[in-house]
């Protein structure tokens, strides 16, 4: 088995799109409706990624 | 009002009937949504449980083993096994072939751990699905 280093971002993201995918399936009724909340999903992710990778790096000093 | 019927419709159903494609949601990853007919959204949940899982085992995560203590040990370990265990057979496939890993430090051994058990988490969603179209209460 091939062995794989990804870095705290790359896990957070790969890990945002395949979440991402599963809640727009699972909540939503229409086809439609889960491509738009699974995108809004990833997108609110990635922001959360950044967000709160700046408090962190501002609260630390 | 509608609510209430649906919910009590809900609670009486068979097992019968929702309970094939509930067992079989959680043994394979998206098999349950086949079952029901839900061919796309069955390999979009086998295919984001799989990657996960894969991902995880790749980067050398360990599965957590139940285990009891303080109240946060417990619920770490127990939680997280009930999570592992979630993958149902890509679970089962990693223990018996020994990609089960030993608990080791390091970021990218803790990252694997938490995808194997995102993975099964994403899996129990895929599964409550399947319930809710076995039993009518979702199209």
């Amino acid at each position: 088995m091939p062995r794989l280093s990804l870095s705290h971002f790359e896990a957070a993201l790969v890990f945002s799109l395949f979440s991402s995918i599963v809640l727009g399936i699972v909540t939503k009724k229409t086809d439609r409706e889960r491509l738009r909340y699974g995108l809004r999903c990833f997108a609110y992710f990635v922001f959360s990624i950044f967000a709160i990778g700046w408090l962190m790096y501002l609260g630390h000093g | 009002m509608a609510n209430t019927v649906a919910a009590v419709d809900t609670a009486g159903a068979a097992p019968g009937k929702w309970l094939p494609a509930v067992a079989l949601a959680w043994l394979i990853p998206g098999a349950g949504h086949f079952l029901l007919k839900r061919n796309g959204r069955g390999g979009l949940i086998f295919l984001s449980v799989a990657v996960l899982f894969l991902l995880g085992i790749m980067m050398r995560g360990p599965m957590f083993h139940p285990q009891t203590g303080d109240l946060l040990t417990t619920i770490i370990y127990c939680g997280g096994f009930v999570g592992d265990l979630a993958n149902g057979l890509f679970y089962f496939l990693a223990v018996w072939l020994g990609y089960a890993q030993p608990d080791v430090a390091g970021h990218v051994h803790d990252y694997g751990s938490k995808f194997l058990v995102a993975a099964g988490l994403l899996n129990i969603l895929g599964m409550v699905d399947a319930y809710e179209i076995a039993t009518g209460k979702k199209n």
